[in-house]
């Protein structure tokens, strides 16, 4: 897991190296640090430079709305296509999918920093890194042949009890290759990175802050609660934000998991829904000429969509800090 | 996924050893024609060619038994990257010729005859295929249908098993009173172009979705690859899908006959074979682009057919020889023998001939 982690009690060091005490090696450091630090700027506009203007010959000739139309025919002639269904199965997959995933990946991070006997622990840590090393082919694999026949018992128990909510309604009799399946798979692919993040910034509770929660007669939850949450805030949503990305992104198990129709389906036991990465991964080795342009386009939205998305989590994170009591 | 390739390999590896054992009987080639197979005749050298993944067992099979009998000083690498990046690769010269589920369209044509200076770019039906309709239904073990069922089927306006039009066809049988779980490809593929010019030829007026790579139809469920729809098939009760026959082979699904109005038709390499033969040369000179007859009543109907597209003359001089030696090998009889057994359909009668003539005049 190399992803960057909040550390929101850490102040950042404001103070420039200068003066006598100066190294050649300070110097050489922190050209390279700054290097890297302009590199990935240099790397992000350079990706999207380049979707832009690939993107550009199949926007002309798109003769539908392309923010509207839930179609995907750019080859035809007229051309026609729109990301409308996309954007619908990438956002909905990827909310269900943290719906399951952080609950779930915060408990396990919470028993392992401050429940589970040391030993367990390490263990319990372990397994879950070892969970975000697997493949998403893999997932994918799963997915179809093992879980698809056993959500099927989900599906119905939904659609006999809680059918009255649109959202979980099956008028269609089948209930593989739909969203809700895609949605669970994605929510394991992304539990151990929401997981492992949450564990690292638990960990990092003060002691003190733990110590006086317990001191003032605080239960185990009271102190989690009063101490160990506040602290924590801004790296749990970090961590979502970061599971968030892999869930809008992934591509292969998804592909492998959806019947990848074009409509918009309210109706997540049934089978249908597709997403960006899942329709790139579909249609890429036969697309023509405008094909692979309009491919790049949505890539263009999923770019744009991820940016959108960190960014509101930056502006979440910077707003909680102020009074996370933290300091 | 793994496990099925690994599958079909082994299939492919034994049923090419009994098709060895079976040498000389007859396997629906009722041929007898110039360039049989004798030794054959080897060119040294390196070639690279690219495209329709449809062909790509087929070209692993000739390339193995040609670098085999050749030894190690010729080199021929097949990449099965899709028919149209084959021709964007044959155009841009970083091959020398193309595996394609289409003859050359008009853009392309131009492009291509460009590429090739002094001759015509031609297109060399090499492969044919046969497109099955695979069923899992308990109990039935022979199923029948004729076009209109099959398009109402993919449409969605056949629902059920029991619907009349289905009954019809499959006098005796029982068919249970389920919901048909119909499964099409979710990518875009030459197999679903092919099976959509069937529907549209077959049955206009149940099928209005025309043909495509891409499905267009509504209901169903998509699954990515012939190997996807063949395991979704063989998972899901009271279901089927189209795929190419040697999917449903190794799946061991069922396959429908097809009855296009002069009675049942089983799926088979021998039965594809007949159409093909049957199809209509509608290019010209050397340049063998077909149009098949999906109404043919006297094999079975629903086939496609991959090309090589390569340079009649003017291709690169350095690798010529070894393109006319490869392609002369893959149309000898040795060469379309290889095919049944690996799940795909020869070339047979008059056609093969015009492609040994095509492959003769290349230069």
């Amino acid at each position: 897991m190399s992803t960057q982690i909040e550390h929101p009690a850490t102040p950042s060091p404001t103070v420039g190296i200068e003066g006598s005490a100066v190294r050649r090696g300070d110097r050489v450091f922190q050209g390279l640090s700054r290097t890297a630090g302009i590199f990935i700027l240099v790397t992000m506009a350079a990706i999207a430079a380049f979707l832009i203007w690939k993107a550009i010959p199949s926007l002309q000739a798109n003769t539908a709305n392309f923010f509207t139309t839930s179609e995907w025919f750019p080859d035809q002639k007229p051309s026609v296509f729109g990301i409308a269904a996309l954007t619908f199965g990438t956002l909905m997959t990827a909310l269900i999918a943290m719906i399951l995933a952080v609950p779930v990946g915060i408990g396990i991070a919470l028993f392992i920093a401050h429940y589970a006997p040391p030993r367990l622990a390490s263990v319990l840590g372990f397994v879950t890194d070892l969970l975000a090393a697997v493949p998403s082919i893999i997932f994918g694999m799963w997915g179809l042949q093992f879980l698809t026949p056993q959500m099927e018992g989900l599906g119905k128990w939904l659609n006999d009890y809680l059918g009255f909510i649109p959202l979980f309604r099956n008028d269609s009799g089948q209930y593989s290759k739909s969203i809700l399946i895609a949605s669970v798979v994605l929510a394991i692919m992304v539990l151990p990175t929401v997981s492992a993040i949450s564990r690292e910034v638990f960990v990092q509770v003060p002691r003190a802050h733990i110590e006086a929660a317990l001191a003032l007669g605080a239960t185990r939850w009271e102190m989690v609660r009063l101490s160990v949450f506040p602290f924590a805030r801004p790296g749990m949503i970090s961590a979502s934000m970061l599971g968030l990305g892999r869930a809008l992104g992934e591509t292969i198990a998804v592909a492998l998991i959806l019947s990848a129709s074009y409509t918009i389906n309210w109706q997540i036991s049934e089978p249908g829904g597709n997403t960006f990465a899942a329709n790139i991964a579909l249609r890429w080795n036969e697309a023509g000429d405008v094909g692979l342009s309009a491919l790049v386009a949505s890539g263009l939205v999923l770019f744009v969509i991820t940016l959108v998305v960190n960014m509101a989590a930056r502006l979440i994170i910077a707003r909680r800090s102020e009074f996370s009591g933290a300091n | 996924m793994n496990i099925t390739a690994h599958a079909r390999l082994a299939a492919v590896a034994l049923a090419g050893a009994l098709a060895l054992a079976a040498c000389g009987s007859d396997s629906g080639s009722t041929t007898s024609t110039p360039a049989a197979s004798g030794s054959t005749n080897c060119v040294s050298g390196a070639l690279k060619a690219s495209g329709s993944s449809a062909q790509k067992n087929a070209m692993a099979e000739w390339i193995n038994a040609y670098q085999a009998a050749c030894g190690t000083g010729t080199q021929i690498d097949y990449q099965a990257n899709g028919s149209g990046a084959g021709i964007k690769d044959f155009i841009n010269k970083q091959t020398q010729f193309a595996g394609s589920d289409s003859p050359l369209k008009e853009q392309d044509k131009t492009d291509a005859d460009a590429r090739c200076a002094t001759g015509p770019a031609i297109d060399i039906p090499m492969v044919g295929g046969a497109i099955v309709l695979a069923y899992n239904v308990s109990g039935l073990d022979k199923l029948t249908l004729t076009p209109d069922a099959i398009a109402g089927i993919f449409a969605g306006t056949i629902t059920k098993w029991n619907d009349p039009k289905i009954v019809a066809s499959n006098t005796g049988a029982t068919l249970p009173d389920a919901t048909i779980a119909q499964f099409h490809r979710s990518d875009s593929s030459g197999t679903s172009d092919n099976f959509t010019k069937f529907l549209a030829a077959t049955a206009p007026t149940t099928w209005t979705f025309g043909n495509a790579k891409d499905w267009k139809a509504p209901g169903g469920q998509g699954s990515k690859g012939s190997d996807g729809v063949a395991s979704s098939v063989k998972a899901t009760a009271n279901s089927i899908g189209y795929m190419e026959l040697s999917f449903a082979q190794d799946a061991k699904l069922g396959a429908a006959a097809v009855d296009n109005g002069a009675g049942a038709i089983d799926a088979t390499s021998e039965n594809a074979a007949k159409t093909i033969a049957g199809a209509t040369v509608k290019g010209t000179d050397n340049d063998l682009a077909l149009s098949i007859d999906y109404k043919a009543a006297a094999g079975y109907p629903i086939v496609l057919v991959t090309y090589q597209i390569t340079c009649q003359k003017g291709g690169d001089a350095a690798t010529v020889p070894l393109v006319k030696a490869f392609l002369t090998y893959t149309s000898s009889d040795a060469g379309q023998a290889k095919l049944g057994p690996a799940g795909y359909v020869p070339i047979t009668g008059d056609l093969l001939t015009k492609v040994r003539t095509a492959v003769a005049a290349i230069s």
